[in-house]
């Protein structure tokens, strides 16, 4: 199963990457920590790692390393705005409960 | 529900540690706010997507207006409208120069000038601090939550007890500062020459009301603010008023009304405003007694009517060169800031004089406010690696203590850079004399009379000996922010007294406690304030959210639930555009039970969309 990003993430990423001025697509991932054991990782990627997994979601690549793949496999990020308030958001099946924030998760 | 943002590779925070950071750029005219967000520096605008605020405030009957609704009012509520209260920041009346006056009613306080309002007297303190708190909580609805640390800008000739005011004034808007960061090192991180090879630079920024020169230098990553010069009534609304009576004059006007003053004022504006792209612009309004203006302004008259106010600016600019004892050749890059920097006049003279282009592709009017959230994001910790690059500024005025006979002995030259930390060496003066009082002196001037009084303090407690022989050592340590601390040491006994340099302007324990209780009994007010645009953010996301579910969805509902649900949508919409919380937050109450259904059926559709056509091995 593919990891996507809706077209407005997608543009998002696109023109933050262009105007940070290097960077080949965006990684994901995730790591042990958080009150609900699990947190996101959401970085620029300079490189791409012989292990990595790579994805392509409406022009941007999309890369993840192996181990957070089984946490993130189906995963939609997408972008938000709430009031003033604008970012990205993970829509992730595979999460069973999170705490209340949303920056930790449990599968 | 917490938005994420992007980090730098290996940067990611750890849940619950994002670090909400901030720069704001503190004006004379208007005020800013930026953040650092996915790597790049955006300057954060109001729910309208204005990101200047004016520097404006106003008690009224009903609580305290900010920025352009203050404004608004300035002329109809003159004497309870602040504008500029910058320059009396930490000012007493004395320091004021009479010559510029005020709209609004000055009072006599303990070291710094206090405001008649129709709600008490004011500090300019807490007026800043009104200011500081709407541009909170812009940011606060902007970064989803409370602000970890701010980054102030304060102009690079800012004396201690500016510096101090201003720090007190973030305080008191509940903005935990990181530091205070001088205005042209602001821009001219913004342009990112921090990055840049060694060189000398000039920042010019002409404001609304103030002209500001200053010439920086870096030198391995790091700045010094080597002189700054200016003017403090200069600025973007003499243009305005130049080409005001320009226009009175050419259309032979008798003298105006205030309200046609003010009028053809804003026209004058928009016609300066209309030449930075264009060659000619029209002035044309309809005065109150009937009379038709309709005048065009071209370029060049533009030109020749604000001449030597073009060539007042580089006056400055020359005494700054040669402080910092510099040709215009020296100078590797000029920066510009400030809104009035986009007449191509001003660019235009400042190209000649340096004989270069000037930098030119950030917004002048950004530009300072972008620099401090660079900085704060680095200070906070979401610093990008391999860059640790500390700031050094200067004093702006020699520091020193007052010596027998009312001269002020200066310990730290003016344009020192800091932090940094001298001492000096002085004596008792009579003999058996057992106890010293200091008096820190700020200023450049021979006598302490002259100077500005910083504080006093005693060492007490000297053994008696004959005059000359107790060696004292008095030691002044001016930190990152250029506050600072002053110690002696009689060096046979080690005996010691120090002292923290209290706000000079005169800002007691007492006041500051009060100060701070009036805005705990301000906290329901606040807190009111503050759920009432909580509730009114929760309302625009939920009417977005209904409207598009309706656009995708809306074959769901037959005529009659759809009535009922645009209803519950057109009450709260009303109900968002007034003050009362309880009614929007009852009619977003409404509109969620009356989409209760609805949302249940479309969940139910989507379900059986994503599910047909697949088989059952492939799910899970």
């Amino acid at each position: 199963m593919a990891i996507t990003l809706t077209e407005s993430a997608a543009s998002h990423v696109a023109a933050f990457l262009s105007k940070r001025g290097k960077g080949v697509g965006l990684r994901l991932g995730v790591r042990t920590s958080g009150c609900s054991g699990l947190a996101y990782k959401l970085e620029y990627a300079d490189e791409v790692r012989p292990e990595d997994r790579e994805f392509e979601s409406h022009g941007v690549r999309v890369i993840v390393d192996p181990k957070s793949l089984p946490y993130l496999e189906g995963m939609e990020l997408d972008f938000a705005k709430e009031g003033l308030n604008e970012g990205f958001k993970f829509n992730n099946p595979n999460v069973k409960d999170q705490c209340g924030c949303g920056e930790s998760f449990n599968v | 529900m917490t938005l994420f943002q992007i980090s730098e590779p290996g940067e990611s925070p750890l849940p619950h540690a994002t670090r909400r950071a901030v720069g704001i750029d503190l004006g004379t005219t208007n005020s800013l706010v930026a953040t650092v967000r996915n790597g790049s520096p955006v300057v954060l605008p109001d729910v309208e997507g204005r990101t200047l605020l004016p520097s404006v405030v106003r008690y009224g009957d009903r609580g305290v207006d900010v920025g352009h609704t203050a404004l608004a009012q300035a002329a109809s509520d003159p004497g309870n409208t602040f504008a500029s209260v910058k320059r009396l920041m930490g000012r007493g009346i004395a320091d004021l120069a009479d010559d510029r006056r005020y709209p609004y009613r000055l009072v006599e306080g303990e070291g710094m000038v206090r405001l008649a309002t129709r709600s008490g007297i004011k500090s300019p303190v807490e007026v800043s601090a009104e200011i500081l708190k709407v541009l909170r909580r812009r940011a606060e609805g902007s970064l989803g939550g409370a602000i970890d640390g701010a980054v102030v800008t304060v102009p690079a000739y800012f004396d201690d007890a500016q510096r101090q005011a201003t720090k007190d004034a973030a305080k008191l808007a509940g903005l935990p500062v990181l530091r205070l960061l001088n205005e042209p090192t602001a821009a001219a991180i913004a342009y990112g020459l921090d990055n840049a090879s060694e060189g000398t630079y000039a920042v010019f920024d002409l404001g609304g009301g103030t002209f500001d020169i200053s010439i920086l230098r870096l030198s391995r990553g790091v700045f010094e603010v080597l002189a700054t010069n200016g003017d403090s009534a200069l600025g973007g609304d003499d243009f305005d008023h130049r080409v005001f009576c320009w226009a009175i004059e050419e259309a032979g006007l008798a003298p105006l009304s205030a309200a046609d003053a003010r009028r053809l004022l804003t026209r004058s504006r928009e016609a300066k405003e209309m030449l930075t792209g264009h060659d000619s612009a029209p002035i044309a309004a309809v005065l109150s007694d009937g009379t038709r203006v309709d005048l065009t302004l071209t370029s060049t008259t533009f030109t020749t009517i604000t001449g030597t106010l073009v060539a007042k600016t580089l006056a400055p600019v020359k005494r700054a060169l040669r402080d910092a004892r510099l040709e215009p050749a020296d100078i590797k890059g000029v920066v510009l800031v400030g809104g009035a920097t986009r007449m191509p006049q001003i660019r235009r003279a400042v190209a000649e004089f340096f004989g270069q282009p000037p930098l030119t592709n950030l917004n002048p009017d950004e530009v300072v406010a972008v620099g401090a959230a660079i900085q704060a994001n680095k200070l906070i910790g979401n610093r990008e690696r391999d860059d640790d690059w500390l700031l050094l500024d200067v004093i702006p005025l020699s520091l020193g203590i007052e010596t027998m006979g009312g001269l002020a002995e200066k310990i730290v030259p003016r344009n020192s850079t800091i932090p940094v930390v001298r001492a000096q060496d002085f004596t008792t003066f009579k003999d058996g004399q057992t106890a010293m009082a200091l008096h820190v002196v700020q200023g450049e001037r021979e006598k302490v009379a002259d100077c500005r009084s910083l504080a006093r303090f005693e060492l007490r407690g000297i053994p008696p000996m004959v005059a000359g022989a107790a060696r004292i050592r008095v030691s002044f340590d001016v930190d990152a922010d250029g506050l600072l601390s002053v110690s002696a040491r009689e060096q046979t006994t080690g005996l010691e007294a120090s002292i923290a340099v209290k706000p000079s302007y005169g800002l007691t324990d007492a006041e500051i406690a009060r100060m701070l209780e009036e805005s705990f009994a301000h906290a329901a007010d606040d807190a009111g304030a503050r759920a009432l645009v909580e509730t009114r953010v929760e309302a625009e996301r939920i009417v977005g959210a209904t409207e598009s579910a309706l656009g995708a969805d809306g074959d769901l509902l037959d005529a009659e639930e759809r009535a009922v649900i645009e209803h519950a949508l057109t009450v709260v919409r009303g109900a968002a555009t007034g003050d009362d919380r309880r009614a929007l937050s009852a009619a977003i109450d409404a509109l969620n039970a009356a989409t209760a259904d609805f949302a249940a059926r479309r969940m139910n559709c989507s379900v059986a969309r994503a599910l047909s056509g697949r088989r059952v091995d492939a799910l899970g």
